[in-house]
């Protein structure tokens, strides 16, 4: 590799260039597994005829999709469609990929984030309050409960504060994102209906992940309170509330940023189980329907965009982390070998 | 009890293994109709479902997929894994390169993303399950395999076995294998968890195991339509995915204590960035 004057900068650039490629490999890897996989994506058009097809008929649909042309024509047709942000048309909705897309995005987006901010500050409370008791029974007691609900199905846990909150005890609508009559409301009837529907789906998938985080911070908060200059803050009689949040918390949090990055993954993920189950209108959601529609085009899209936001949130996460934190060498795992 | 994780996991492998005779008689037959959706009593502890079938019964049966998918595909994934990470590793340095961009592209998508695809381009079987979750699952075990295995290489007894002129597939089986065992084993177990997880999901959509095979997430699905009138139905197989999870998690915590020395240095962060 060419050495640059500044390391990070040059760090910064080839982790563009490697997150470029990513991008690149994603792109094609979508393409030929959905291509090479045995079974062909007109089945599901043909097959959802009513009558049978006359060949000329499967051909006329074979020339709509593109799908009469060579491998190699259709891989160059795949890749200049996504430069031009055309990502061809649904075959169960008979509309643009991109509207579908463009449809759901946005709701997808309300619940992660809304989820990942819950997810952040139950882990920060459960991480500092068991490196705080460490050892006494609230330590033993949130791990257990958080280990439980990090086991849990997704799907389930939803099921179950469905049958309990929506069901038995009428608090929570149980599916959607507006109420029927949400067109006749005020903006701000809107908002709180919409926060109202937002609760579960977002809590479900929250509770179903911050242990994991918890548990880092705590771990994390365990290296820097071993450090010595913890020790030189004790000796000097610095408080001792100081020296955890003041000290210690702040060192031990830098580490969480490049969790980001390792936590979209398990978002996007857990997105696709909640929408299912609360049938919220968004990304996941619409991946399920096309999966059992076999609508190739959609599911090719959203686990493009899926993948994608993966590459960008932890080239995000990775830059975000060095630039924070200067101690850092700019090689490392990754990196090349020494 | 010092180690619940180990105990637990024993328990359930015995359910499974005895499930013929711990509930004997076709679990997937059609019971007494007067007997549909009982609730749990004494003559079912957990309730009957629509067709009069015992729940508990059919618990019992439903181990048996989960835990054979969780170990089939975990296993397929860490060999696998163990693989590309010591090729990775001790190979030259192109093929490295190349299993490292392998393993990038594939960590980058939402693992259910790519589960989903691969299930849906055939017929749905159990089978089909249990490769494509060990598709999917061996990137994070090959990435520490490789870690380990670069460290290793530099190693004395490494560089003397090279030295000696040992061919370099049995350098990596006979001398380096066998040091990264415990690194490899404790990310099996913490694995289990994850794939049961996954599977009962795919089932709960239809995509797994078919009937008349039982697996939980099926019975969550069908008893799903009954929320209202049998909570039994959706509660209890969920109940016990979520113990047998558990049971796997604290495992894989327990191995780690145990095999690995640093484990405290590494504690807790298995558990991010390894599953969906």
């Amino acid at each position: 590799m060419i050495r640059f004057p500044s390391p990070l900068s040059a760090w910064v650039l080839r982790r563009l260039l490697t997150s470029v490629l990513l991008v690149f490999l994603v792109v094609s890897a979508v393409f030929f597994v959905v291509r090479l996989a045995p079974g062909d994506p007109m089945d599901a058009v043909i097959g959802s005829a009513d009558r049978d097809l006359t060949p000329q008929e499967i051909r006329d649909i074979q020339v709509r999709y593109g799908l009469h042309e060579p491998l190699v024509k259709q891989y160059g047709r795949w890749l200049s469609g996504l430069l031009r942000l055309d990502l061809g048309i649904s075959l169960g909705q008979q509309r643009p990929v991109r509207d579908i897309l463009a449809g759901s995005v946005p709701a997808t987006l309300l619940l992660t984030v809304t989820a990942y901010a819950l997810h952040l500050v139950l882990a920060l409370l459960a991480g500092v309050t068991m490196a705080r008791q460490r050892g006494r029974w609230i330590d033993h007691g949130i791990q257990t409960v958080g280990l439980a609900f990090y086991s849990v199905p997704g799907f389930w846990l939803g099921l179950m504060a469905i049958m309990l909150l929506c069901r038995q005890l009428g608090w929570f609508p149980a599916a959607g994102m507006h109420a029927p009559d949400a067109q006749f409301m005020t903006s701000g009837q809107r908002f709180m209906d919409l926060l109202h529907h937002l609760v579960l789906p977002a809590a479900t998938l929250a509770l179903g992940s911050f242990m994991g985080t918890a548990r880092y911070l705590r771990a994390s908060l365990d290296e820097v309170l071993a450090q010595d200059y913890i020790l030189a803050a004790r000796s000097r009689g610095v408080p001792e509330n100081r020296i955890f949040y003041h000290h210690a918390l702040r060192n031990a949090l830098l580490p969480m940023i490049t969790l980001l990055g390792l936590h979209l993954p398990f978002l996007l993920g857990g997105a696709v189980v909640t929408e299912f189950i609360f049938g919220w209108p968004g990304m996941g959601r619409v991946t399920v329907d096309a999966i059992f529609a076999r609508d190739y085009p959609v599911i090719m899209a959203t686990t493009l965009t899926a993948a994608l936001s993966v590459v960008l949130g932890s080239l995000l996460a990775d830059i975000l982390y060095r630039v924070a934190d200067p101690r850092l060498a700019p090689e490392e795992e990754g990196g090349p070998r020494s | 009890m010092k180690r619940p994780g180990f105990i637990l996991t024993t328990l359930l492998l015995l359910v499974a293994l005895t499930a013929p005779w711990l509930a004997p008689g076709d679990p997937a037959a059609l019971g007494p109709v007067d007997q549909s959706l009982q609730p749990p009593g004494w003559q079912h502890p957990l309730g009957t479902d629509m067709h009069g079938r015992d729940t508990l019964d059919r618990l019992i049966h439903g181990s048996r997929v989960s835990l054979l998918v969780g170990w089939i595909s975990v296993t397929m994934a860490v060999v696998l894994g163990t693989l590309l990470g010591l090729v990775a590793g001790l190979g030259p340095r192109w093929l490295d390169l190349v299993i490292m961009r392998l393993t990038d592209v594939f960590l980058a998508f939402p693992r259910i993303f790519l589960v989903l695809l691969l299930v849906s381009l055939t017929e749905p079987s159990l089978l089909l399950v249990m490769g494509v979750l060990g598709m999917t699952g061996w990137m994070p075990v090959a990435r520490l395999v490789r870690a380990e295995a670069l460290s290793l290489r530099q190693r004395d007894f490494v560089v003397a076995a090279r030295g000696l002129g040992l061919g370099p597939v049995r350098v990596a089986l006979r001398h380096v294998l066998p040091n990264l065992m415990p690194t490899v084993l404790v990310a099996a177990s913490l694995r289990v968890g994850g794939a049961i997880l996954t599977e009962s999901f795919l089932s709960f959509l239809g995509l797994g195991a078919q009937e008349p095979v039982i697996s939980w997430g099926a019975m969550i699905q069908q008893g799903r339509a009954h929320l209202l009138d049998a909570w039994w139905l959706t509660t209890f197989p969920g109940l016990a995915i979520v113990i047998t999870v558990v049971g796997y998690n604290m495992l894989g915590d327990e191995l780690r204590r145990r095999l690995d020395p640093r484990w405290q240095e590494a504690a807790g962060r298995a558990w991010t960035g390894g599953e969906e």
